[in-house]
């Protein structure tokens, strides 16, 4: 037992040295002390844990689930909560409505990772060679971003999928159309204050390109502010997703999308309020777990706030 | 010690500065940095650029570096001339030490990191080998290797570019007033490191500073400057024995003192 002690706190202070010895313990003793700030922060854990059980349940949908999301039991429609069987009630085709939550956290995450994965990327390769190039380089990308800016995000979300079919994909791609302008914004403005200081004039008098000066200079320092901005703004987008659902122009029927299934159960909110309230609360839920996450990054990753 | 045949050609001049201007911005906001400086540093002296702060004393080595784009004039290292754009092969004869260590480290970048990157854009070979002989010249062990730059304090931090400045081994050292942001007792650790490396690899330094005590201390001969030209050249002789022949560096003498 002590021996054991011994080995942990041996382990915990190889992660907090001040003197690492070599690259890899240098870069773990670095994600570990990010680690211990973030576990301090109890409202950000919180979010982290409500995530990680969307993954764990998106994963585990059919061992979870109680019945079939696309089961219709026309005998026992709007059947309300706590109905024998059907937990949370059923829909108006007599559809379990747990169920359907269950599978739904599984296009909401594919969702939350495509757009996770476009719109910052894009507005990061974007803003750092508009913020580093200079010039009528940067004038004619950010009119560019100017131009997406001036539109409402859900119009034009709406537009492109109209122009593109409706569907869950082109869904995710008009979002992440809409959502990349501000990502290219944050990029360039951490670009503008980086560009001019000593360490940039340091490694270009090593002779280094600006290829090599915006991706392993440049990005380091840009990405920690892009990451805190994509969690805050995930809630936002899966609203967004929800929104394009509730249309009809994101996911189509069967599929238990939940801004499909509120738009379904939208006839029925008067009298049958928990069909559109439980996918409700549960878009309520996630969004609030990116934000708590979010803001709890921020505290981590962000170096103007830790300094 | 061997030298070889690109030392001995240059062994005269390594610097020669004729009526550089340096200028910033233009049209009505155009604001003239540097007006009409002219000097020459030989092999292996040490030369220092004295004055207040914005006396365009900083600019100059901007300028040789090439960090600042609007210039005319004549700029000559090692007896080349230089155009406007500095190719790779420039940066391996001329290096520059900036004046504030909390800012001339990228902040998420380690010690080895730094060190092997510039290793590797001047395509040496022995990384590895490389960066501890250099961290050992410069007095850190090879315990500070891995560390990032919030785990230094600042003469490790400044020690740390001088280390990167000394990587592609050039021949010719810029530093901008590489202690005015260190402690006084770090800073004459830092002094004596300059010394000691001058001396080991036989470089020339040009040294911008506002601090006549440091330039007495480091260098042989100097410029004073004031409002972005040079009013007088001196030895240090004469610096040391308070004689300054223009009535500026007549008040500088006097205010140092």
């Amino acid at each position: 037992m002590a021996d054991a002690s011994g080995q942990t706190g041996g382990l915990r202070a190889w992660l907090l040295t001040d003197t690492p010895t070599s690259r890899r313990h240098a870069r773990i003793s670095a994600l570990y002390q990010g680690w211990l700030s973030f576990r301090s922060n109890t409202m950000a854990m919180v979010g982290l844990g409500i995530l990680v059980l969307l993954v764990l349940i998106a994963f585990a949908a059919p061992l979870l689930a109680p019945h079939d999301p696309f089961a219709q039991d026309l005998g026992n429609r709007l059947a309300p909560l706590g109905a024998p069987g059907h937990v949370l009630g059923t829909d108006s085709l007599g559809r379990d409505i747990l169920s359907r939550l269950i599978y739904g956290a599984r296009i909401t995450l594919y969702i939350v990772a495509l757009v996770a994965l476009i719109a910052p990327i894009a507005g990061l390769l974007v803003g750092t060679v508009s913020g580093y190039v200079g010039g009528w380089v940067d004038m004619v990308l950010m009119r560019i971003t100017d131009i997406f800016l001036a539109f409402p995000r859900l119009v034009l979300a709406l537009a492109f999928v109209a122009a593109l079919g409706a569907g869950i994909e082109n869904a995710v791609l008009a979002i992440s159309l809409t959502a990349w302008p501000p990502y290219a914004r944050i990029a360039r403005a951490e670009t503008l204050t980086i560009r001019k200081s000593d360490y940039i004039s340091a490694i270009r008098l090593q002779g280094a390109g600006p290829l090599r000066i915006i991706t392993t200079h440049i990005w380091p320092l840009c990405v920690s502010s892009l990451i805190v901005r994509v969690t805050l703004d995930m809630a936002g987008i899966i609203l967004a997703a929800a929104g394009l659902g509730f249309l009809g122009l994101g996911a189509q029927p069967p599929s238990p999308e939940w801004g499909a299934m509120i738009s379904e159960g939208r006839r029925f909110i008067l009298d049958h309020w928990w069909v559109a309230t439980m996918p409700g609360l549960a878009i309520f839920t996630v969004s609030l777990a990116f934000n708590l996450l979010g803001d709890g990054l921020r505290d981590v990753l962000d170096p103007k706030a830790s300094e | 010690m061997v030298r070889g045949p690109k030392r001995e050609r240059t062994a005269e001049r390594m610097l020669e500065i004729e009526d550089l201007n340096v200028w910033f911005g233009s049209g009505r906001d155009r604001v003239d940095a540097v007006k009409g400086a002219t000097f020459s540093v030989a092999q292996g002296q040490s030369f220092g650029l004295v004055g207040e702060s914005g006396s365009g004393k900083s600019t100059i080595l901007r300028a040789i570096t090439g960090l600042a784009p609007d210039w005319s004039g004549r700029i000559s290292v090692a007896g080349a001339a230089l155009n406007k754009r500095r190719a790779r092969r420039f940066f391996k004869t001329v290096q520059m030490v900036f004046q504030d260590p909390y800012a001339s480290l990228h902040p998420r970048h380690s010690v080895d990191q730094v060190l092997g990157e510039t290793l590797y854009l001047h395509g040496f070979r022995d990384i590895d080998a490389c960066v501890s002989k250099l961290l050992d010249d410069v007095g850190l062990g090879q315990k500070f290797r891995f560390r990032y730059p919030h785990q230094l304090s600042g003469g490790q931090r400044q020690r740390v570019a001088i280390a990167r400045a000394l990587a592609p081994e050039p021949d010719l050292l810029l530093l901008d007033e590489p202690t005015s942001a260190l402690d006084v007792s770090v800073q004459a650790e830092i002094l004596n490191l300059l010394s000691d490396l001058r001396a080991a690899r036989l470089l020339t330094y040009v040294m911008v500073s506002h601090d006549l005590s440091v330039v007495g201390h480091m260098c042989d001969r100097l410029a004073v400057m004031n409002g972005g030209q040079i009013v007088e050249i001196m030895e240090v002789a004469a610096l040391r024995a308070m004689k300054a022949s223009h009535p500026y560096s007549q008040h500088l003498l006097a205010a140092s003192v």
